[in-house]
């Protein structure tokens, strides 16, 4: 809305950073039964020094106290985690919603009932191909088997308006169309979002990140679709694609501004694809608490000074893409204050072109071994998914 | 569900899943309902929001946060486009 009253424009209050998050995203845990070649959280192995049931609880009551309206649980697979459910209870009864991201591994039809009971959760299916064919190669053998599966539990409960989580890569975009059709099917919405090359998306960020052609192609889908698609605001680095204010959301780096991430072992970093050293905020156990790491910390509080444009000063669509991800820009190994590596104008690919040393993070939790070639790794109770519901026994 | 029009000389009211936070530069405004995000831009259209149910209609609570009737247009555009989001109910009490 507007008033008369001359007020800062809302994105430079929000680069000054707010009181609490807006968008917090909390890993529950490393542990995953897949294995997706760009885990943005290097998941795969539990570590044991995850926040305990009452830890994670003294957390939510902290969020419930600075008004965090809700909160992005992810991991790897938060739905493996014992205390799981319990844990989303918890977090709704004291007025923070949950939005969790899962593969689907756990949401069978009894779980679909729950869920669809509930006025306070959100649920995000993963999903990297609108085939099994392309979605398998990154995600794994089965896991898109999965994924739909889950989707039907939840249609059939009744459970209204699932997202399906899409990141966008170089073998998926010609598929924009297809994920659409597929999130209409299951009564769900659509939501897309940037590949980072953070944690293990690393190793293959050069092989599937969208072209520059490919991704002149995403925007103009964007701007066709885009009122009825989600895009956690992501794609914030092709605005000077356009007109300002021709892709919907906010277009700005929140890091330590207006999002933050909580580990599963504590640590609190200035987003989620930035797990390491150089962005790690404090330790919700060992600093004081989240409200103190938010609002006290050096590394936020430097993220809320005023950044310096450095190299894309002189480009004219700098106040457009604010010089793009910070995390994307630091795991390929380029200056933080110089274009964007997918920079649309052009000026990542010399900086890409160029010797660079890319950062790895201390933190990892992938299996040895990488993916074992039968498929998900089974946790308990399920060992390969049907091939359809109904394949599976009732009884 | 349709959005009933605001009109200033109603008895208007924060809907019950609607929370709002304080910040520097006016508040946050969050429905659990809708799961849609507001900003309110300035303290004093915070003050209002938050005194509307106090208030006989939303013009008296306006003139008590000290916004003179002159002043009064931006006010109920942004009263309005909170209605249509649903961030404002009409109290269920008043026929209109």
């Amino acid at each position: 809305m507007t008033l008369a009253a001359p007020v800062p424009r809302l994105v430079d209050q929000f680069e000054r950073g707010l009181d609490a998050p807006i968008c917090l995203t909390w890993e529950l845990t490393y542990a995953c039964n897949l294995s997706c070649v760009h885990c943005l959280s290097s998941s795969g192995k539990r570590d044991p020094r995850e926040l305990s049931t009452q830890q994670c609880k003294d957390i939510i009551d902290e969020l419930e106290r600075m008004q965090v309206f809700y909160v992005n649980i992810g991991g790897g697979e938060p739905t493996v985690r014992s205390d799981f459910w319990e844990l989303v209870d918890y977090a709704t009864e004291h007025h923070v919603g949950v939005k969790f991201s899962t593969n689907g591994v756990r949401i069978t039809p009894e779980v679909a009932a729950k869920l669809a009971a509930s006025d306070y959760v959100d649920v995000q299916i993963s999903l990297d191909g609108a085939t099994a064919e392309v979605n398998d190669a990154v995600r794994g053998p089965g896991s898109f088997a999965m994924a739909v599966r889950a989707l039907e539990n939840l249609k059939a409960a009744g459970f209204k308006d699932a997202k399906i989580s899409v990141v966008v890569t170089r073998h998926n975009i010609d598929q924009l169309d297809d994920f659409k059709a597929l999130a209409d099917t299951y009564g769900a919405t659509l939501r897309i979002t940037r590949l980072r090359p953070s944690g293990r998306g690393a190793d293959v960020w050069d092989e599937l990140h969208p072209t520059p052609a490919q991704q002149v192609q995403l925007y103009d889908w964007l701007v066709a679709h885009g009122e009825r698609v989600l895009t956690g605001d992501s794609f914030f680095h092709l605005s000077g694609l356009g007109e300002p204010g021709a892709l919907a959301g906010l277009n700005l780096c929140g890091a330590g501004r207006v999002v933050c991430l909580i580990d599963p072992v504590g640590d609190v970093y200035a987003c989620p694809f930035a797990i390491h050293d150089k962005f790690l905020a404090g330790n919700v156990l060992s600093d004081g608490g989240f409200d103190t790491v938010w609002k006290h910390s050096e590394l936020f509080r430097e993220l809320r000074e005023p950044q310096s444009a450095g190299a894309c000063s002189g480009c004219g669509h700098y106040d457009a893409c604010r010089g793009g991800c910070m995390a994307a820009k630091f795991f390929t190994g380029l200056p933080m204050d110089g274009p964007d590596p997918e920079c649309v104008q052009g000026y990542g690919e010399p900086a890409l072109a160029l010797d660079r040393d890319k950062p790895r993070s201390s933190v990892d939790h992938s299996r040895s071994g990488g993916r074992t070639p039968k498929g998900p790794i089974p946790l308990t109770l399920l060992s390969a998914p049907p091939k359809k519901f109904c394949n599976e026994s009732p009884v | 569900m349709i959005a009933p029009t605001f009109d200033a000389d109603r008895h208007w009211r924060l809907h019950p899943q609607v929370a709002v936070r304080p910040e520097p530069f006016g508040a946050l405004l969050y429905h659990f309902g809708t799961r849609k995000l507001s900003f309110l831009k300035n303290r004093t259209i915070v003050e209002v929001i938050n005194s509307l149910s106090d208030h006989p209609d939303a013009r008296s609570a306006c003139r008590a946060a000290g916004i003179e009737d002159g002043d009064q247009a931006p006010y109920f555009h942004a009263l309005g486009v909170l209605v249509q989001s649903q961030m404002l109910i009409a109290d269920p009490g008043e026929t209109p």
